[in-house]
């Protein structure tokens, strides 16, 4: 009985570490989060800048920003959340997406690269 | 045979130790956590797929044709109010307010049948316009990347929606706590999945 009590007393505590939904948090990252949506989009929709390869550079880097800053404020993680295995699986899937998203680029534009002028009417790859 | 016996006479020991339930609500959370991850991943590759044929438009629409930046923009700002409705439900839960959950939860999901709404408004006139999944490989990786997220949006939906019943029924105990956390946890994974199609495929779409 008193084993019992202290398993739901350690579950109580885990509860506890789970759970920290705060409103400024929320209010925080919402902020941060339209603003960096906000600029990536005037800068494709007003052309502020000419250069197309630096826009596109920073358009992609505020995408990357935002992820980060959503995946703490929203999806709370944390190095102390779960032990740290959420943290864990979050960079695994990080280091899994980009060797599946960098690799098939590369490697595809290598191809493309390879082909018979003709053979394909696209640019070789453009990628994004 | 003899020995088998013998070992069926003692009663078998068990080396477990731990207390299986423990942890019982924290291994839900990351076990729902690891299935976004693998959720994830099934975006990587239709990423990657979208990536490699990003300019094998066939001769047909280019993504200058296509897109309207104003509705795209529209539909991120739903999607990301959305997520901040939802935060609200958590907050409303932890504080183990009943009727304010509901009702931000309500909020989120019709926030939700907005952004359905607006996507398969977008597809329609696509396909009308002839730019078909059929038209291009572009055009086949573009519907199935976006047309990924918005089915996963969808059931994100009808989970509310679920969710709401069970409340109405069941109130604010501690199995309905856990899916709440899980459902918090799957709506704010589809917006962060958003940022990746509105910047990969229309911002850059367009820049380009």
């Amino acid at each position: 009985m008193s084993n019992e009590t202290a398993a739901h007393d350690h579950a109580h505590d885990e509860h506890e570490e789970v759970i920290h939904f705060k409103l400024g948090g929320y209010l925080t990252g919402f902020a941060v989060a339209a603003i960096m949506t906000a600029i990536p989009f005037w800068i494709a929709m007003a052309h502020p800048i000419g250069n197309a390869v630096v826009a596109a550079s920073i358009v992609v880097a505020f995408a990357v920003a935002q992820i980060l800053v959503q995946t703490v404020a929203f999806l709370h993680v944390n190095a102390r959340a779960q032990g740290g295995w959420t943290l864990v699986a979050y960079v695994f899937t990080a280091v899994l997406l980009l060797i599946i998203v960098g690799g098939s680029l590369w490697i595809m534009h290598h191809l493309a690269s390879n082909m018979m002028p003709g053979a394909t009417n696209d640019a070789p790859g453009r990628g994004f | 045979m003899e020995t088998a016996l013998a070992d069926n006479a003692t009663p078998p020991v068990f080396y477990q130790t731990d207390d299986e339930h423990a942890h019982a609500g924290g291994s839900t959370l990351l076990g729902f956590w690891i299935y976004l991850m693998s959720d994830a991943l099934i975006f990587a590759t239709l990423f990657a797929t979208f990536g490699v044929l990003n300019s094998s438009f066939a001769g047909g629409p280019t993504p200058h044709d296509i897109f309207d930046l104003k509705l795209v923009a529209f539909n991120t700002a739903v999607l990301l109010v959305s997520a901040l409705t939802c935060g609200l439900a958590m907050i409303s839960m932890q504080a183990g307010k009943l009727r304010l959950l509901q009702i931000w939860l309500a909020v989120t999901a019709l926030l939700g049948i907005v952004f359905v709404s607006v996507e398969l408004n977008e597809f329609h006139h696509l396909i009308v316009d002839g730019a078909t999944p059929q038209r291009s490989a572009y055009l086949s990786a573009f519907f199935t990347l976006v047309g990924t997220h918005g089915l996963h949006v969808t059931f994100g939906v009808i989970w509310i929606g679920v969710m709401l019943v069970q409340l109405a029924q069941r109130g604010l105990h501690a199995e309905n706590c856990r899916r709440l956390m899980c459902l918090s946890m799957f709506w704010h994974f589809l917006d962060v999945i958003w940022i990746g199609v509105f910047t990969f495929v229309y911002l850059l779409g367009t820049l380009s």
